[in-house]
């Protein structure tokens, strides 16, 4: 490691962790709708999209109107993305004459990016036109993630309201999550990659003659607009198919930084938002403590995994040092691990090196990011209500212990509170380990590997743990451009994604429905050191012990059979 | 149902004007104002204005008169790029590397940087590290019937050193200087 790798890491801990606080109470007020120094310039456009929706703002929903709104938004977003991916030949902007997707691919690809996942079984500058990639991709990026925002306030209502029959209005959450959360930062964003060289133009491909004389063609579009959505709203999928490495989609180690920061900033903010809600920061600490230490300990394995040279490289002929197949030279290791570490802790699946060629346990620290179900820091609002299921969990499990009803801030977990954590319990394993299992088995899934030996397992166990948790990065080898794949991996975003927002939407209605309960001496007190711990372990117990035996057969077999 | 149909339908509609229309043409016209260079792919002319390729995207350089860039998963291809994604335990990788390693091998140089032998994430990095571009300074230099001290010159104003980043040197601008340096 050298100083500009302690520059990038000190760099990118400031630039997520200071503007939380400040950012996380900007999101307190937008989501209740309070004024802000934006309300001058989006107050109108709001009011306007409100009144030609026909929607009052002040009505309320109950948690039942909420998720039906959410869904009947989400089929509407699905089958019109859907359309445009099909018909993209006869829609505008199509500067490359460019055919429409082959129909499992646009459902893969429709689902992919309406469910924040963003995993992408084609490559976009040689199958996607502008118009496609601008009104059809850019704008699930934006609600995809907006809707992952309003399921979190709902639940943060849930927990701090008392006796309410009403969680709030999902179009009125999803309206202001989108103008006010996220399209200012993206317009910022956007503006500070095209300085640093990313394209924003219509203009068609430049066919260039080379130094030596050979032709050229060198892709262009509205880029930069699309990179900064990516980023600030989790999603990850790349307006060029090797997404982040690509130097048009990431030109320069600034660029990295600021594309990395921008993974986590809304994520960790949202803690803080969290925090506001339930009038108790301690609260909001105490869970970034946990994501923190969850974070070091992913990215330090990371880290020294990733220094040691290949032994499968060993010669007098080869430099022996940190292995290179699949990076930027203007990333260096640090660079690519930290955004490996970063994109799988938080759901966004944007990649700058090709995860398919890092070392094993590199490999193995993105699959359990994923398999704890993305609640490091996690996707927008994704990652919280993730993260705040785990609370109820290591709540419950608190109060098996000292045989007491369990209460999280003043709220009795009874029935049905476990019965719905429960289930959420149960998405990852189904999404990774039964679809998962079908693929392993079947002839035609299994030809999609590139790579021999334990590593192909590795690429269908990561292919399912990216689709169900809503990720999106991908061990590329793997040719995902099958009927097969395209379907199975859709149906595993859709387990991945309203798996957990059903249950979490119903929480946080049976959870506003009850009285507060004094927090007297027998409650456990859920901001200390202890608690953290629990937190913590919960965490890697509940996710490491599922998947113990499909990492030994995959990443940890490898690292033995390389001799490391 | 029906009553969730406007406000959905609608709303949508409006994100798409508003996200997907009015956004990436504000960027666009903001962009192309105050960044013309970097939003039209950062292209490089020559004195004629005829397109030589762009800052940011690898060309493949052969012959011993120009510098190297690092090999290509895709063989340089830009619609679509592509990267090797050989896992390390891939025998494949280990083949490739070790046979390029016997080919690019100077004698008395040591063992041959790692950028020259593994492909990129890309398969489009424009740049190399210096050392990578060092090892191959005698070859160039001689070829061009160039003192290597000018050479090694021109290579160390081409040295770029962010503080959150590994140095690096655009191989496409170093070899264009290298032009200019013969004419």
């Amino acid at each position: 490691m050298h100083s500009y790798d302690y520059g990038l890491i000190l760099a990118f801990f400031a630039l997520v962790l200071l503007p939380a606080p400040w950012l996380g109470r900007f999101y307190y007020k937008v989501m209740e709708g309070q004024r802000t120094w934006l309300s001058p310039v989006l107050g109108p456009v709001e009011k306007v999209c409100y009144r030609i929706a026909g929607v009052d703002p002040a009505t309320e929903q109950s948690w039942q109107k909420y998720t039906l709104a959410l869904l009947v938004f989400n089929l509407v977003g699905f089958v019109l993305l859907f359309a445009i991916l099909l018909l993209q030949q006869y829609l505008p902007l199509n500067p490359q004459q460019l055919p429409g997707q082959e129909w499992t691919q646009a459902f893969n690809t429709a689902v992919s990016f309406v469910t924040n996942t963003n995993w992408q079984s084609y490559s976009g500058e040689a199958s996607l036109s502008y118009f496609s990639q601008m009104a059809g991709l850019t704008v699930q990026n934006f609600v995809s993630a907006a809707t992952g925002l309003a399921v979190l306030v709902a639940l943060c209502r849930g927990i701090s309201r008392r006796s309410a029959h009403t969680l709030g209005n999902f179009w009125v959450d999803m309206t202001r999550a989108t103008l006010y959360g996220l399209l200012p930062l993206c317009l910022v964003l956007a503006l500070f990659l095209v300085w640093q060289g990313v394209p924003q133009t219509f203009a068609h491909y430049v066919n260039a003659v080379t130094l030596q004389g050979a032709d050229q063609v060198i892709p262009l579009g509205p880029a930069a607009s699309q990179i900064a959505i990516k980023q600030l709203g989790t999603n990850g999928g790349g307006f060029f198919g090797v997404n982040s490495a690509h130097p048009f989609e990431n030109p320069s180690a600034w660029s990295n930084l600021f594309e990395l920061a921008s993974i986590i900033l809304i994520p960790v903010a949202l803690v803080f938002t969290f925090g506001h809600y339930v009038k108790d920061l301690r609260q909001s600490r105490a869970i970034i403590a946990c994501m923190l230490a969850l974070f070091l300990i992913g990215g330090g394995t990371a880290l020294y995994a990733e220094y040691q040279p290949n032994p499968a490289l060993n010669s007098p002929l080869v430099e022996q040092s940190a292995p290179l197949e699949g990076k930027e030279a203007r990333f260096g290791t640090t660079g690519s691990v930290l955004w490996t570490e970063t994109t799988t802790s938080a759901s966004n699946g944007s990649v700058n090196a090709m995860h398919d060629s890092l070392n094993p346990l590199t490999g193995m620290v993105a699959l359990v990011n994923m398999m704890v179900g993305e609640v490091i820091f996690g996707g927008v609002g994704a990652g919280l209500y993730g993260m705040l299921l785990n609370v109820l969990i290591a709540v419950f499990l608190a109060g098996l212990m000292i045989g007491r009803t369990p209460e999280y801030l003043g709220k009795k977990l009874q029935a049905r509170e476990v019965q719905l954590l429960v289930v959420t319990l149960l998405v990852m394993p189904v999404g990774v380990l039964v679809l998962g299992s079908i693929a392993a088995v079947l002839p035609s899934a299994v030809a999609s590997v590139s790579n021999p030996g334990p590593h192909g397992f590795s690429q269908v166990l990561y292919a399912f743990t990216s689709a169900s948790a809503n990720n999106g990065s991908a061990f590329a080898g793997l040719n995902a451009n099958t009927p097969f794949y395209n379907l199975m991996l859709g149906l595993g975003m859709l387990i991945g994604r309203f798996g957990y927002i059903l249950p979490v939407l119903a929480l946080a209605g049976s959870l506003a429905l009850k009285k507060s309960a004094p927090i007297g001496q027998n409650s456990f007190p859920t901001h200390g050191p202890l608690f953290v711990a629990l937190l913590t372990v919960t965490i890697l117990l509940v996710g490491g012990l599922t998947f113990l035996p499909t990492l030994a057969l995959g990443p940890i077999a490898e690292h033995l059979t390389l001799g490391f | 149902m029906t009553t969730f149909l406007r406000p959905a339908l609608s709303l949508m509609l409006l994100m798409t004007a508003i996200t997907g229309v009015i956004y990436p043409l504000t960027v666009t016209g903001i962009a192309q104002l105050a960044f013309p260079e970097q939003a039209n792919g950062s292209l490089v002319r020559d004195n004629t204005g005829k397109v030589l390729g762009s800052a940011l995207i690898a060309q493949d350089f052969s012959g011993d008169g120009w510098f190297h860039p690092r090999p290509s998963a895709g063989a340089f291809a830009t619609v679509a790029s592509s990267a090797s994604n050989l896992a390390p335990s891939n025998p494949a990788l280990a083949t490739r590397v070790k046979d390029s390693a016997a080919q690019l091998a100077v004698p008395g140089q040591g063992p041959v940087p790692l950028a020259l032998l593994t492909t990129s994430g890309s398969g489009l990095d424009p740049h190399l590290p210096p050392e990578a571009i060092r090892y191959q300074l005698a070859r160039v230099a001689a070829a061009r019937s160039l003192p290597v001290q000018a050479v090694e010159q021109l290579v160390a104003e081409h040295i770029e050193q962010p503080l959150v980043g590994p140095p690096v040197v655009n191989v496409l601008l170093l070899n264009r200087a290298l032009a200019q340096l013969n004419n």
